[in-house]
């Protein structure tokens, strides 16, 4: 294999981390609060709501990507409003990409942290009004570090999953090499144009890091969160 | 400590509809909520704590309102002042001890740095012999040990007075007579005023300058005034109400 493979298997793999990393830390965002207003707050629509965020986990990925294309594409209705107001495509672009990959990636943050929410007693939260402590602090001080173990499970297997994303991601982004192809939609390419040699080097690449946050997920799951009873 | 609240709430727990109306003015530094468990006893305090919102009632301390549903008036916890010792203690999990001790002195985003130094703090420590303590984690801390961290955390914001949780029930029987002589002396020496509320009739003869006896949600007698060492007739009249279960333990 010459060095321009090598050079194009760095730029397949860095824009997979980048679209990864960007769709967990939108994962992060909205899967936390969500995560938490459905373990905290009573209102009507809650399990439709709960059921809606779960959805992306059994949806076939090309189902969602093409209900985002519907959505975001140039004459879906979101996506006409990007265009008019702020100019913004969202097809065909690794943004798009990263949209996809969030959204396909959302319940696996949003379950265990709503999970992790309701693990953590209401006490400590009640202990803490009374010390004086404001709700946005008492969130940051005492609800968030002991839900945070099992935030953080979801967020690496989120990564993982982000890292993998084919259908939704093929749908929105497309397959634009430097651009839009990611690891695992560049690992289908080489195989269809039959160079083994570069799938198989992609494939590897995939299955270690893959390997790496697994273990690391699994080493922060462990079957008690640190309580004092 | 002029204390007088009503407080009136209706609870609903699966089929179980359960009214609280709890009436007290008391003029005592120790006043005692004493009755069987289910009684609502814990509910009564979270309403003088802000905890729990009432459906209507007040809750007035010395004076001041902190809460009075004709007058719309609902001050939220942070601002009452007071301090809540829970009865399994609520010690936050992820700080050491010296850190939930410091928990209410920074008032920011973040919690008190491990490293951090407060007069009030290390006062704290020291008076409950938290020294060797002071950088263990909760899980780590015999029940005795968790109450004392409890009882500084909640008495280093200065509170105008202190709300106990059945203090005692989360520890042995000889820890108990230990931490209720504790607790006595701590109460006479900084004569901070205390709601305790308990199922146990050791805790109203010691306690109960004046005492508040619960039943399914309602006061059962008036509160009647008792000097603890001198009437063993207060002791003898609760224990007359209570459940048989209640006085196995």
């Amino acid at each position: 294999m010459d060095t321009s493979n090598w050079a194009d298997i760095w730029t397949v793999l860095s824009l997979s981390l980048k679209v990864a990393g960007w769709a967990t830390a939108i994962t992060l965002v909205f899967g936390v609060a969500l995560g938490w207003l459905l373990a905290r707050k009573r209102f009507p629509g809650r399990e439709l709501l709960d059921t809606l965020c779960t959805l992306p986990m059994v949806l076939p990925p090309t189902v969602l990507g093409y209900y985002l294309l519907v959505l975001v594409g140039s004459r879906g209705p979101i996506g006409a409003w990007l265009q008019e107001h702020f100019g913004i495509n969202l097809i065909f672009t690794w943004q798009g990409a990263v949209l996809a990959a969030a959204i396909v990636t959302f319940p696996l943050v949003f379950k265990p942290a709503r999970a992790a929410f309701e693990a953590v007693e209401g006490q400590y939260e009640q202990a803490a009004r009374v010390l004086g402590i404001s709700e946005w602090a008492l969130f940051l001080r005492v609800t968030l570090p002991l839900a945070w173990r099992g935030i953080m499970a979801g967020l690496l297997l989120a990564f993982a999953r982000a890292l993998g994303e084919f259908g939704a991601t093929l749908m929105i982004a497309g397959n634009i090499p430097g651009q839009t192809q990611t690891l695992s939609i560049a690992v289908y390419e080489a195989v269809q144009a039959g160079r083994d040699d570069v799938a198989n080097i992609l494939a590897a690449i995939t299955a270690l890091v893959c390997i790496a946050v697994l273990l690391s997920a699994t080493r922060l799951m462990p079957g008690r969160v640190a309580h004092q009873h | 400590m002029q204390l007088d609240f009503h407080i009136r709430k209706t609870l609903q727990s699966g089929a179980r509809v359960f009214t609280l109306d709890v009436r007290l003015q008391a003029q005592a530094q120790r006043v005692v909520i004493a009755g069987p468990s289910g009684a609502g006893k814990s509910q009564a305090l979270k309403g003088i704590a802000g905890l729990l919102r009432p459906d209507a009632g007040h809750v007035r301390i010395d004076g001041q309102t902190l809460y009075d549903s004709e007058r719309g008036i609902f001050m939220p916890p942070q601002a009452r002042r007071l301090a809540y010792v829970f009865q399994d203690y609520a010690l936050f999990a992820h700080l050491n001890v010296r850190q939930n001790i410091a928990f209410a002195l920074s008032r920011g985003w973040l919690n008190p740095r491990r490293g951090a130094r407060h007069a009030a703090v290390e006062y704290w420590i020291e008076a409950f012999e938290l020294g060797p303590l002071a950088h263990q984690y909760p899980h780590e801390l015999s029940g005795g040990q968790r109450q004392r961290t409890a009882l500084a955390r909640a008495l280093v914001a200065q509170p105008r007075a202190l709300l106990l949780d059945e203090p005692f029930a989360a520890l042995d029987s000889e820890l108990r007579q230990t931490m209720r002589a504790e607790l006595d002396a701590l109460q006479r020496r900084l004569q901070v005023p205390m709601v305790l509320i308990t199922h146990d009739p050791q805790d109203v003869a010691l306690f109960g300058e004046q005492v508040l006896h619960l039943h399914e949600g309602r006061v059962q007698a008036a509160p009647t005034r008792s000097t603890p060492d001198l009437n063993p007739q207060a002791d003898d009249s609760y224990t007359a109400r209570v459940a048989p279960a209640t006085l196995a333990r």
